[in-house]
């Protein structure tokens, strides 16, 4: 904005940093190879639309493959001591590390969130899950989860495209501590950081077939999700594709975990600290775009102060920065897909169709790419779509409450129940609020913190299952006496 | 300005009526949660300024410098040699801005403003310290015979701080009045009025929500600016304790109508450092408060580095500590 006295020049990290290959195959057994039938895919740069690499588009035949890689691989992987395993994901935790600037601009490059973020949220989180549960690996005897722990056996796994390592890293670090083999599928608009990290595998020497990587489509990933040879299926995603998961694997052998969508209450009482709870808000719903299945994206707001709290936040939404998200200064970037931000886009105009009052800051957006600017909805009933459907962007729905009971049903009116926040200066009514909200995780004065030891999950149609911590480790490992799928076919000398 | 008693500057009147009212207004003020402050102080400090930008900056940030001597040892000369830098900051190159004001002990007033004028500077203000600083211990007459002599030798600006036994004990009330009797003090014989810096120390002040009340309470007695610290306490100015100020600037103006300074003092030595606090005023006040009207630092070691770093913006090569003067 030019008429400011303190405009800041553009800050631009360099792409230089990354090495894109025009082409990249799957990653089975060690290798990377084309799929069986020769079909590809481009990747494009959210931000510009430009076409940054073409993938391999897998197909049946090729998940068949890495299940096959994945199974002959688990029997010497599982049966490694557990400290040995430990070596490898501390390799690999080490070399995510070392390579953290070109993984942050990769992923900046292909999903279009902002480089602060992949810099400073997703490539230490990635890098600090592979540490944590490499320290797992030698004490799952210690793990809560019985006195001799077994792997299940191969995990299929598909990853959504909001945080495309920080997913692949909640579902690979634990499933290969735990001993599993896994074969990954990430989102067909975010695949190249999956497949730098089949190179950081390489890297770190993990023997061949332990981790697989096939890009592709939704019936790829229902391939895998069916796929015979599959033991356990980690999905995180829509709760309409985990539905249909979870319809696939009922009455199956198969172990499932689903982290699916939500529609997370941030809840601001009067006596809430309001400069912080206006970040709090702020980060609830506008980090990633909105792109975030526990973002707040309804906040209630107290009566009393709703006035006060809507000022602040407006004036606050003022001053975030959109626009290129490789620029260090960017606060929110693009929109992961056409699809996605036609999805928002529509929401936004049902949200004022059924006569909530729409509000965004001055903002110009760049001419190409995808971008919707961060909006706001004040005068939300929970009869507007806006307040029940997960819109997976940018757009805040502001409805009010009177008193901490009509806070909680409100907050609880809805299918789902991943996330909550809740900012008020007393402690006594923290604790009463969390033990009443039906989410699997509450914040109480921050928002969207994540930790590798913390246990994240959902109720209801948020799927089931907890990732991270002690919780996240027992959802790759069999309970005591439970019969699992054995050891793989080969058992013997690592195959490297 | 005129010489008349002066009033509290909101219509907030009633909560200075007594002990009592004063306190519940100042605890019913929101609370700051001091790991969102902290962490959103921290995530402002991560702004990449470079170029054009960073170029502005450290030229606002030069000409917003109460270059700052309050030592025992201060002498004639050190106070002449200060002034003659804070006119002149980069001899080799003459488009380095003036500094804002001189700030130095209340004795040392008529010599700064002779050797300002001495110098080509009339317009750089000086700033005295009063009340008793840094301690604040004293009786009050004491300290408003300080403030008056300080404003009698020509001080354009009084930097007073606050009585801190009284605000930790709750006499809040004590506090507001000596500064208001200190803004009264303020008032020259030809009725205008020194401008009045109050303040807090911050690091003995110790809880957010402590900065946050006497911010109101400051400025609710009539303070031009506050300010975070001597600088001869431990912890002096930090970005997420001005950035408290900050708010509390911005929400006052916003209840009353009536704008307040803030002035950072103690340990702000990189122009990065600088920078990070010029971004903090930027993205919560905005533009009306990036002026030397309204933001000051209280330093004096960080021209220099500001210096340096201008020095290097244009030749595009650091030329070291000795491309600058020592004074």
């Amino acid at each position: 904005m030019a008429h400011q006295k303190f405009a800041y020049a553009p800050a631009p990290e360099s792409r230089a940093v990354v090495d894109l290959a025009p082409s990249y195959g799957l990653f089975i057994d060690g290798e990377f190879a084309e799929a069986a039938d020769g079909r590809v895919f481009k990747s494009v740069s959210p931000s510009t639309e430009e076409v940054l690499a073409e993938v391999a588009h897998a197909g049946e035949a090729d998940v068949d493959r890495a299940v096959r890689a994945a199974r002959k691989a688990f029997g010497t992987w599982s049966a490694l001591p557990g400290a040995e395993r430990g070596k490898y994901l501390f390799r690999i935790a080490r070399i995510l590390q070392e390579r953290s600037r070109e993984l942050a601009v990769l992923e900046t490059l292909d999903n279009g969130k902002p480089i602060r973020e992949t810099r400073d949220v997703d490539l230490p989180l990635v890098a600090a899950h592979f540490f944590y549960y490499a320290g797992w690996a030698d004490k799952l005897a210690y793990a809560g989860c019985g006195p001799d722990p077994r792997p299940l056996g191969v995990a299929g796994q598909v990853i959504p495209w909001n945080f495309p390592l920080l997913m692949l890293a909640w579902k690979v670090a634990p499933a290969l501590a735990a001993g599993n083999t896994v074969v990954l599928k990430p989102a067909e608009t975010t695949p190249l950081s999956a497949l730098f990290f089949a190179d950081v595998c390489r890297q770190a020497g993990l023997p061949r077939g332990v981790v697989n990587i096939l890009t592709g489509y939704g019936d790829a990933g229902a391939a895998l999700v069916a796929h015979e040879g599959v033991d356990k299926v980690a999905f995180t995603g829509s709760t309409e594709v985990g539905k249909a998961i979870a319809r696939t694997v009922a009455g199956s052998r198969k172990k499932v975990t689903l982290e699916l969508g939500g529609k997370a209450a941030n809840i601001v009482f009067d006596d809430a600290p309001v400069d912080q709870a206006v970040e709090g808000i702020v980060n609830g719903i506008f980090f990633n775009q909105g792109h975030v299945c526990c973002a707040g994206s309804r906040l209630l707001v107290q009566e009393s102060v709703q006035e006060e709290v809507l000022d602040a936040l407006k004036r606050r939404m003022s001053t975030l920065r959109v626009g290129d998200p490789l620029d260090k200064n960017t606060d929110i970037g693009a929109i992961n897909s056409a699809e996605q931000l036609a999805r928002i886009t529509a929401l936004a105009e049902a949200g004022e169709a059924e006569g909530a009052q729409r509000w965004a800051p001055r903002c110009e957006l760049p001419e190409s790419g995808y971008w919707f600017a961060p909006t706001l909805f004040t005068g939300v009933t929970q009869a507007h779509r806006i307040a029940r459907e997960e819109i997976f962007g940018p757009v805040l729905s502001v409805l009010t409450f009177r008193t901490p009971a009509e806070a909680v049903e409100k907050a609880n009116n809805t299918p789902y129940g991943l996330s909550a926040g809740i900012w008020t200066e007393k402690g006594s009514r923290i604790l009463s609020m969390a033990s009443k909200l039906r989410a699997g995780v509450v914040w109480a004065n921050t928002f969207n913190k994540f930790d590798p030891t913390s246990p994240f999950g959902g109720y209801k149609e948020s799927g089931y299952g907890r990732e991270g911590g002690r919780h996240g480790l027992a959802a790759y490992l069999a309970e005591p006496g439970e019969s699992t799928s054995g050891r793989g076919e080969e058992v013997g000398e690592l195959d490297r | 300005m005129s010489s008349e008693v002066l009033p509290p500057p909101s219509d907030l009147h009633g909560v200075t009526s007594s002990p009592q009212a004063l306190r519940s207004y100042l605890h019913g003020l929101p609370g700051v949660d001091a790991v969102g402050l902290e962490a959103r102080a921290a995530a402002l400090g991560t702004r990449s300024i470079k170029t054009t930008a960073k170029a502005y900056a450290i030229d606002l940030a030069i000409s917003m410098i109460d270059l700052t001597t309050l030592e025992g040892a201060d002498t004639a000369g050190k106070v002449r040699a200060l002034c003659a830098k804070g006119v002149r900051p980069d001899p080799t190159d003459r488009t380095a801005p003036r500094v804002a004001a001189i700030c130095v002990y209340g004795d040392m007033v008529g010599v700064a403003k002779d050797a300002l004028a001495a110098a080509g500077g009339p317009e750089v203000h000086v700033a005295a310290v009063a009340t008793a600083f840094p301690s604040g211990r004293a009786a009050r007459s004491v300290k408003l015979a300080d403030t008056a002599e300080a404003v009698a030798a020509g001080a354009d600006e009084i930097d007073m701080v606050i009585d801190r036994g009284a605000f930790l004990s709750g006499r809040y009330l004590d506090v507001f009045e000596e500064i208001q009797a200190v803004k009264a003090a303020c008032v020259r014989a030809d009725g205008t009025r020194a401008h009045l810096k109050v303040i807090f120390e911050n690091g003995e002040l110790s809880t957010y929500d402590n900065i946050r009340r006497c911010s109101w309470l400051a400025m609710l007695a009539g303070a031009d600016f506050i300010k975070t610290s001597t600088g001869k306490v431990g912890v002096n100015a930090t970005p997420p304790n001005t950035l408290v100020m900050l708010e509390a600037v911005r929400d006052f103006r916003r209840a009353t109508g009536v704008q307040v300074g803030v002035k950072p003092a103690g340990g702000i030595r990189t122009a990065k450092d600088a920078v990070k606090y010029l971004v903090m005023v930027n993205e919560t006040l905005g533009d009306d408060w990036l002026s030397p009207e309204w933001f000051r630092f209280g330093a004096s070691s960080l021209l220099n580095d500001l210096l340096m770093q201008r020095q290097k913006l244009s030749t595009g090569r650091y030329s070291g500590p000795d491309y600058v003067t020592v004074d």
